[in-house]
């Protein structure tokens, strides 16, 4: 056991050794992994703050209740105590029409225009969320309550619910294959890499061979190098993403608060980083991996 | 004494028809020191390659220490050649290692640990003259000095069989019986020695073997 730790140290030592041996080339290749790394964790990164955002938006989809405008307090009552009966109904939330007019007032631009009615226009209004928010489900109990005496409009909010969640499918898809798409140009940068570098040693390699090392003690630095090149590329991917998180934080910022909402743009999670970071180190070692099994293969 | 090395009736043939080797029989005992002359392109290397396992022959058997050499798999290979101490013609030093380092190598595939192996490694150092030039890269050193590092890292791992391929050539009379010297110290604490040469002067008291053409010469 201490024979291979001590054979595996040895052979990290080694490939440290030979990276800051050319340090502007290994320089170079971090950047060219880094970038290419940065575009799919940019991408999950910003997909992960649209989730948050989606979130604190309330992504469950909601039927909305209005009531005839001249219902009064007991028939809106009436239609409370029916819907607290129903198992199908989830929460509902009673939207008194005074209420609503005094939030409207405080909307920019419409005080002016409602202090201008001469009566509350808004009537009394349910929200509520079922049981089950299966948008065929949801339609369903909509069309029911637009059966419903003096009821005078149901609006179903899933609508724009759905929009988002097929946004977020397809930032998903769109993250995954780029992500696929870059893993394997890095797998190709980090094949050719160690490809130059095992020519670079050819000489070692040869002489390790007579002196009896078997293949895995030669590929060992070699797959070292990889990892660490890998490695290292993660920790420009998170760097540059990080930069990016700050440097968007405030326009983004500004953006969504002309839509009311609030979003401090948040850099890569704990959890995200570290799979950054095994994920980059693992390409890394894998084209190290496929490199060296062609080289040894052939020779 | 025991047989360390047999050759029966090997010939190797190299593509499209050169025969390096043809029907070559011999056989050297345990601590015996051979010497295998010949001109240049008589077959020397490529015997040495066939003990090492570099090279398969192409007819016959080799037999190093009983076992068959063309017989192995790839992967016992490396096994194999950890017990046999190689010294060749071109050296095959590595330039970015330091003396230190070069010698290190062979115990570091074997897998000693770092103490054992640095004390194996001043050992051999000290035997061959290079204890004070353990820092030094190769190409500090004179050719004598390559010559004594090249020993060094194939004695290190200590082999009971020792090939060495033209070790004198190129070398100022002074230093190749200082190089001869070496080998016949080695020799003397029980190393079996096989050595291809064309200097077999420098060698005294060492059977002789005679290549010409690839064939053997009685």
């Amino acid at each position: 056991m201490m024979v291979w730790l001590d054979q595996h140290r040895a052979a990290a030592r080694l490939a440290m050794r030979r990276l800051s041996a050319a340090p502007l080339n290994s320089l170079l290749y971090l950047l060219a992994i880094g970038v290419a790394l940065a575009l799919p964790a940019g991408g999950q990164m910003l997909l992960a703050n649209a989730l948050s955002l989606a979130g604190a938006t309330s992504a469950a989809p909601q039927i909305s209740i209005f009531m005839a405008s001249g219902a009064d307090r007991g028939m809106a009552a009436e239609i409370e105590s029916r819907l607290k009966k129903r198992s199908d109904v989830k929460r509902i939330q009673f939207l008194p029409r005074e209420e609503t007019l005094a939030r409207m007032k405080t909307s920019p631009g419409l005080r002016e225009v409602i202090e201008a009615l001469p009566a509350n226009p808004f009537p009394d209004a349910f929200v509520l969320t079922a049981a089950d928010e299966r948008p065929e489900v949801m339609e369903q109990l909509a069309v029911e309550f637009r059966q419903w005496p003096r009821v005078e409009h149901v609006q179903l909010d899933s609508a724009w619910v759905r929009r988002l969640d097929a946004l977020l499918k397809l930032g998903r898809t769109a993250v995954l294959v780029l992500g696929a798409l870059l893993s394997a140009g890095l797998i190709a940068i980090s094949f050719s890499i160690i490809r130059m570098q095992v020519l670079t040693h050819r000489t070692e390699i040869e002489v390790s061979r007579l002196l009896g090392a078997t293949d895995s003690f030669i590929r060992r630095p070699f797959l070292y190098y990889g990892l660490l090149l890998g490695l290292g590329g993660g920790i420009v991917a998170w760097l540059v993403v990080g930069a990016a998180a700050l440097w968007l934080r405030a326009p983004l910022g500004e953006l969504v608060r002309l839509y009311d909402l609030t979003l401090v743009l948040q850099s890569l999670d704990a959890r995200d980083s570290a799979l950054l970071l095994a994920f980059a180190a693992g390409l890394g070692w894998l084209g190290a991996l496929i490199s060296l099994r062609q080289h040894l293969r052939q020779n | 004494m025991a047989e360390v090395i047999r050759f029966d009736r090997v010939s190797k043939r190299y593509p499209p028809g050169l025969d390096a080797l043809s029907d070559v029989s011999f056989e050297v005992a345990e601590r015996e020191m051979v010497l295998v002359s010949g001109h240049s392109g008589a077959g020397k290397s490529t015997l040495l390659k066939l003990i090492a396992a570099v090279e398969k022959s192409t007819g016959g058997a080799v037999l190093v220490g009983g076992q068959n050499v063309g017989g192995l798999a790839r992967s016992t290979l490396p096994y194999f050649r950890r017990r046999i101490g190689m010294v060749f013609q071109d050296q095959k030093l590595l330039f970015d290692r330091n003396v230190f380092e070069n010698v290190l190598l062979p115990l570091s595939i074997t897998g000693f640990s770092p103490k054992e192996a640095a004390q194996r490694v001043r050992a051999a150092l000290d035997k061959v003259g290079l204890a004070s030039r353990e820092k030094a890269l190769p190409v500090m050193l004179s050719g004598g000095e390559q010559q004594r590092l090249a020993i060094a890292r194939a004695v290190v791992g200590r082999p009971n069989l020792l090939l060495a391929d033209e070790p004198t050539a190129h070398l100022d009379a002074d230093t190749a019986a200082d190089v001869a010297r070496i080998f016949h110290e080695f020799n003397h604490v029980g190393v079996t020695v096989l050595i291809a040469t064309y200097a077999g002067e420098l060698f005294p008291g060492a059977r002789r073997l005679r290549l010409d053409h690839g064939k053997l010469l009685p």
